[in-house]
């Protein structure tokens, strides 16, 4: 293999796109009318609300910490935003949307400042704040709903149309994932966050604010949770007391076979949003070729442990071709020239540091 | 905290007040048939806490035990239909819980991947296998017999016969984890997986069993969960896996391993059930009691920290004005 081709096959995007176009053609082929004009659409609304959550979650995930609050924030959020616009068909979406942004980054304020100031395992916390904040919105709703009627036009026309070709509930996730790929990817805080996820310790001794940044990567998980509940209510013209519920789960299962890793310190944006974007297109796809609907859900969970096992096979193939090398460069200076320091010790760093730059 | 109130103690102790007061403020609470009703209303929650602690304990943790007792509740359903015994059925559903549980544990133990990740999948893997085994029907033709375990009591006493089981596999469960070998090896893997493996713990044997265990009491879940609703469905014991951990950590058991008792967490089960039964009997509506098991498994891991810092903090002051004062 040469280097270009490795490296193209060791990131985690090639393999996920390549599989989802193949999911895309095989279909096509299959069953013409699945990328018609309405059925893209369609796929792509689909795919919007997972994905918008998939970008959020993948701020916690690579921290090494995760974030299962998210599908009652987005019912809480939808809930808050329709009730904000409710009975006023005049309304506005904006409206809508900065209180749903807004409740969601309050959320998120909540999981961060517990697990940020108080030092708690993130499971813990927002497995207690899923169930609290399904709970407020339980209390809120009272058993009432809202439907369509009440909701203004520019929400309830939000959710079915669309900007060249692509729905605006579309265009909101691309909007986010552009904005949360290129911070992470470029910015120094948004490096820091890899960086915490890869070493806690370390990273806490070499000056990064662990703490602040624990809290960022949480308001922005919560600010997508809650834009996902205003798109929600957009895309289904209402929300009821069970909207979000059991969400968390999908939304951390497209991360990991989008290749963010659950143990933090890896993973993108892109490859959230391509994984998202594979487990939604496949169920799609599956109802397409007239497969009973309810495999699905299977295939996506043995997608998930294909994913996985993929991943620690190509991680463990490099540990040990790390491991040779190491080996080899170690001979290569022994021949070289005896007097080059060779205690015990320096080698063993030497070896550590090849193993985790290669990893890495 | 002190050794006196550790977390344990305090859920039972809160059990106790719980009780005591339900039964003082509202005699229903205190009754017999509310009684039968909230050990029936807990059962498959309770069950699979049991295993469950014993994989939280060591570090690992199982996401897919709603699905697995869902599956082995649709086996159930499918082979009574198919072989016409009930016999068979219950083995073919415990069964399934083991092989499923045994599939969690090869890839755990074996591939070397995260529980968390692998159990999401799983999780998905199952809960489709239940559709695909049943479709979309129900069924609901189990003779009555079998079914009357389900939802009627023990002749004489308001307890229903789940109760037996739960009593039996609770005791034994909490016997291997604090009296047995196999449960100071729990305790040895969860503090310190290097360090039990040097003593030379078996750890990816203890794992895998431990993960079969967990698949088995699933099934067996599921089988009383089909009882209960006198049929087998593809949706049954939805989200339960977030209810048995919540119930297995504010019972005192550390997600990082290592620490916890099982009668810390059998009184957290039975705690929660009762502080629903009293809040739901108050005309409390159903979906907002999710805040009590939020607020109080928040509350189990807030309250030591804060009590942590709050002492650390009196220490440091008292140590300030010692020196001042001359």
């Amino acid at each position: 293999m040469n280097g270009g081709l490795r490296r193209v096959l060791a990131g985690r995007e090639a393999p996920v796109a390549g599989a989802l176009l193949v999911v895309l053609a095989v279909t096509t082929a299959v069953n013409p009318r699945f990328l018609s004009d309405q059925g893209r659409f369609d796929l792509l609304v689909a795919i919007a609300i997972t994905g918008l959550m998939a970008v959020g979650q993948t701020f916690v995930l690579v921290m090494r910490h995760v974030d299962l609050s998210v599908g009652s924030v987005l019912g809480l959020s939808a809930f808050m935003a329709g009730s904000a616009v409710r009975g006023d068909t005049g309304g506005s979406l904006l409206v809508a949307l900065l209180v749903g942004i807004v409740v969601g980054v309050v959320a998120g304020l909540v999981n961060g400042a517990l697990v940020a100031f108080l030092r708690l395992p993130a499971l813990v916390v927002t497995l207690g704040t899923l169930y609290v904040f399904q709970g407020v919105q339980a209390l809120l709703t009272g058993g009432t709903r809202i439907n369509a009627d009440q909701l203004p036009t520019s929400v309830v026309s939000f959710g079915v149309t669309g900007f060249l070709g692509v729905p605006w509930l579309m265009w909101v996730c691309l909007l986010a994932a552009a904005l949360g790929g290129v911070f992470l990817r470029t910015r120094r805080s948004g490096r820091d966050l890899y960086a915490v996820g890869s070493n806690p310790p370390a990273a806490e001794l070499v000056g990064i604010p662990v703490a602040r940044r624990t809290l960022l990567a949480y308001m922005v998980s919560g600010a997508c949770a809650g834009g996902a509940g205003v798109l929600f209510l957009a895309r289904f013209g209402g929300v009821d007391s069970n909207a979000g519920i059991g969400y968390e789960l999908p939304v951390v299962a497209a991360c990991v076979v989008g290749g963010v890793n659950i143990f933090g310190g890896s993973g993108t944006v892109l490859g959230a949003l391509l994984g998202a974007m594979l487990l939604k297109t496949m169920g799609v796809s599956l109802s397409a070729l007239s497969v009973p609907e309810f495999w699905q859900q299977a295939i996506n969970g043995l997608l998930l442990l294909v994913a996985i096992t993929a991943d620690r096979i190509v991680l463990l193939r490099r540990e040990r071709s790390a491991r040779v090398e190491a080996a080899r460069h170690r001979r290569e200076q022994v021949d070289a020239g005896p007097a080059l320091p060779t205690d015990g010790a320096d080698r063993a760093g030497h070896d550590g540091v090849t193993t985790t730059e290669v990893v890495r | 905290m002190s050794r006196v109130l550790s977390w344990d103690r305090s859920v039972f102790v809160l059990l106790v007040v719980t009780v005591a007061v339900g039964a003082v403020i509202d005699p229903d609470f205190a009754g017999g048939s509310n009684l039968g009703f909230v050990l029936q209303d807990i059962g498959e929650i309770m069950l699979i806490a049991l295993p469950m602690t014993f994989l939280i304990m060591t570090g690992e943790i199982d996401l897919s035990v709603a699905s697995t007792a869902a599956l082995a509740g649709c086996v159930l359903g499918w082979a009574w239909q198919a072989s016409g015994s009930m016999a068979v059925a219950v083995l073919a559903a415990v069964g399934t819980g083991v092989v499923c549980g045994a599939v969690n544990g090869f890839l755990v133990t074996r591939l070397g991947l995260g529980s968390l990740a692998v159990t999401i999948g799983t999780l998905g893997l199952y809960r489709g296998l239940c559709y695909a085994l049943l479709g979309d029907t129900t069924v609901a033709d189990f003779p009555a017999g079998w079914t009357n375990l389900g939802f009627s009591s023990i002749p004489g006493t308001p307890l229903p016969y789940v109760t037996p089981l739960l009593v039996v596999l609770a005791v034994a469960f909490g016997v291997v984890l604090h009296l047995t070998r196999t449960g100071r090896w729990v305790f040895a893997v969860g503090q310190s997986v290097e360090a039990a493996r040097f003593a030379g713990i078996p750890v990816a044997r203890l794992k895998f069993r431990l993960f079969v265990v967990t698949g088995a009491v699933a099934g067996l879940a599921g089988i009383v969960y089909d009882l209960r609703f006198a049929s087998a469905r593809p949706d049954g014991a939805l989200g339960f896996e977030l209810a048995v951990i919540a119930s297995v950590l504010f019972g005192g058991v550390s997600i990082f391993g290592g620490v916890g008792t099982m009668w810390g967490v059998v009184s957290a089960v039975l705690f929660l059930g009762s502080v629903r039964s009293l809040l739901q009997l108050q005309g409390v509506p159903g979906n907002a009691l999710t805040i009590i098991t939020g607020g109080l498994l928040l509350a189990s891991v807030v309250i030591p920290v804060v009590a942590q810092r709050w002492s650390a903090f009196r220490e440091r002051r008292s140590r300030v004005l010692a020196a001042a004062t001359p």
